[in-house]
């Protein structure tokens, strides 16, 4: 089933007086299921692909449907809405409520979905569970490790049950042993049948996925499927 | 409607724990606005308890009585002619008497200040009214024990004296004051009357309380001269209604008794509690306006603290709420959760100024009458809440329209 549906995409930022074409001409398709790295250096329109496929910005140029809903014709509030409901975001910071503990960063969602508090406790914690933070769901951000954070951040991101996981960079901020566990979970959450979108700058981290999008100046520089997906295998226990 | 419930309680919690996690910032910032409702809130208390003593007291004087007399109350501008007036004197009060129609009463009044004593107890300092039988009628006296003083005792110039409230609790404490002997100046009078609690402070001397009551002869006789002072006459009209007949008539009189010829001014002032009234409105609706003015210029400095302090929590937030943003707040969701908060910190400041303002004014309320208005509770939480949503709607609004690309990527 295909998820993500964008023709031709072109986003141009004005700074001053001139124009930047953060991206040309862009098509893709995304399908369920899929587990997709997009890659490229810095400049790239790396990023902003990313924030186009978040819902968090519209194109100047061009079609974007996300199951079948037109975005960029949306309003402030759609794109809210889709964003809610259909998105999980992972971020390379983490991006958690500081003085919240960790169930509550992973209700904050459902909160805004206007789920009410009972299902929303029940539902964040069966999330927490699924990530292995059964003993942490009270600790608070800075009582947890790198890992942990992460963890959190991506049962935040599941917790709605999206359409698509977007993760910027998530290992960007962890050790390599920590960066591998939090490619183990990604690895199990596609397993299950998710979709998942991973924005990285890493060879080795973007050959996790199954299929690898290179971006330069602005366009697809190649679109390919991984022969020899690199599958991460628990060596440890996980924490 | 369900949703906004929803969105209310869950906003209401989010500010709840966003004030909780910066206690001292949040205390302090309400400070300004305790401050700000304490000092509002005590000054329309004052404004009110003032305003409920003078009512009070003013009715003490009979809003139908006339006060004819050679000194106007307010405006002596022209003091040094008004000086030179001739004096009323019992001639003319004789006369007066004779032809006006239109008064129920008439009474003719003198003040002297003296010290009575009795045994070891004193009081020094207060108004000695001398009048006749006939002042009581030009007031609304009420007794506690006895009477005042009668026609006979009056015409003869009887040792009588008639006492207010304070004075005879003064000088008899265990309310035994009646039929024992005072002395004033030099001289004995028996107590003949005590009157039960009639004006209140914001009259001061004036207040009947405060005064003693003997016949005017008696003052003639041993404390002032019949000739060399002045009197006061003063004429009830038969109602509130009958003042400006009652008015008029008792000019045209007093003008034919001091002989003025058609081109002449007055020379006597007829006062009435309206002009006191008047006086008092004026005076006091500067003070209320100045008060009001002053009191709300630190609830709006306590405002602006807000504000401030909002601007810097969506500031530091930033990256927060491009998180939230991110995932699936709306702009009114934003919106509503940063007005929420600044009208729970405000509104927290304006309870805890209400309760420091009642407290207060329950202690002020020992030296100066004040009295809390439920108006002035209500408009106080009204006023906490408007300057929490006033003060945080541009701090929120700032923080609604964020993009949230840009909200995320700040550091």
């Amino acid at each position: 089933m295909n998820i993500i549906n964008i023709e031709h995409i072109a986003k141009i930022y004005e700074v001053g007086s001139e124009q930047v074409h953060a991206l040309r001409d862009v098509s893709l398709r995304i399908n369920k299921n899929e587990y997709v790295a997009i890659m490229g250096p810095s400049g790239s329109g790396k990023s902003t692909l990313m924030n186009m496929l978040g819902c968090l910005d519209t194109p100047t140029s061009g079609k974007y449907e996300f199951t079948n809903a037109n975005v960029s014709e949306m309003t402030d509030n759609e794109l809210a809405k889709i964003r809610n409901k259909e998105i999980g975001f992972v971020f390379q910071t983490f991006n958690l409520l500081a003085r919240s503990d960790a169930l509550h960063n992973v209700e904050l969602p459902l909160i805004y979905a206007g789920v009410p508090s009972a299902e929303r406790r029940e539902r964040a914690e069966a999330a927490l569970i699924d990530v292995g933070l059964k003993d942490r769901m009270h600790h608070k951000p800075n009582e947890l490790s790198g890992g942990q954070r992460q963890r959190v951040a991506i049962a935040r991101a599941l917790v709605t049950k999206p359409s698509i996981i977007l993760a910027d960079e998530p290992t960007g901020n962890l050790d390599s042993k920590t960066g591998e566990e939090i490619m183990i979970l990604f690895n199990e959450i596609y397993e299950k049948g998710n979709t998942i979108i991973l924005v990285t700058h890493e060879e080795y981290i973007a050959e996790h996925a199954a299929r690898i999008i290179r971006l330069k100046d602005g366009l697809i520089e190649s679109d390919e499927t991984v022969k020899n997906r690199f599958i991460p295998k628990p060596k440890t226990v996980v924490v | 409607m369900n949703t906004f419930f929803f969105e209310i309680k869950e906003g209401m919690l989010i500010a709840l724990r966003a004030i909780r996690s910066n206690k001292i910032r949040a205390i302090l910032t309400m400070l300004g606005i305790v401050i700000g409702i304490t000092s509002v809130v005590l000054m329309t208390t004052a404004i009110k308890g003032i305003d409920n003593a003078f009512q009070k007291g003013i009715s003490a004087l009979g809003s139908d009585v006339l006060y004819i007399s050679k000194w106007p109350w307010f405006g002596n501008r022209d003091w040094w002619k008004i000086r030179n007036r001739r004096n009323i004197t019992m001639a003319d009060f004789e006369r007066f008497k004779e032809l006006a129609k239109l008064p129920i009463a008439v009474a003719p009044v003198v003040n002297s200040i003296r010290s009575a004593k009795y045994k070891d107890r004193s009081v020094d300092n207060v108004i000695m009214t001398g009048s006749d039988a006939d002042y009581v009628n030009t007031t609304n006296f009420t007794f506690d024990m006895g009477r005042f003083f009668s026609e006979t005792e009056s015409k003869s110039s009887r040792n009588v004296v008639v006492l207010g409230s304070n004075i005879a609790k003064n000088l008899f404490p265990r309310r035994d004051g009646l039929n024992k002997t005072i002395k004033i100046g030099n001289e004995n009078f028996k107590v003949i009357g005590i009157l039960t609690e009639q004006g209140s402070i914001i009259l001061g001397a004036f207040n009947p309380d405060n005064q003693l009551y003997v016949p005017i002869g008696t003052v003639f006789k041993y404390f002032m001269s019949r000739w060399s002072s002045s009197i006061t006459l003063n004429v009830r009209a038969a109602s509130p209604a009958m003042v400006p007949a009652t008015k008029d008539e008792a000019e045209g009189i007093m003008r034919k008794i001091r002989g003025l010829s058609y081109n002449e001014e007055d020379d006597f002032a007829i006062n009435q509690q309206e002009a006191l009234q008047q006086s008092y409105d004026s005076v006091v609706g500067v003070i209320q306006i100045a008060g009001l003015f002053i009191t709300g210029l630190s609830l709006f400095v306590g405002a602006i603290g807000i504000m401030n302090i909002m601007f810097v929590s969506v500031r530091e937030r930033t990256k927060e709420i491009g998180l939230r943003k991110a995932i699936g707040a709306k702009r009114r969701t934003i919106l509503g959760q940063f007005l929420l908060e600044s009208s729970v910190i405000c509104l927290m400041g304006g309870l805890v100024g209400l309760i420091l303002a009642v407290i207060l004014s329950m202690i002020v309320n020992q030296f100066l009458p004040t009295s809390v208005q439920y108006s002035a509770v209500i408009l106080a939480i009204m006023i906490s809440l408007m300057t929490g949503i006033i003060a945080g709607f541009a701090p929120a609004y700032t923080a609604a329209k964020m993009d949230p690309v840009e909200a995320l990527r700040y550091e």
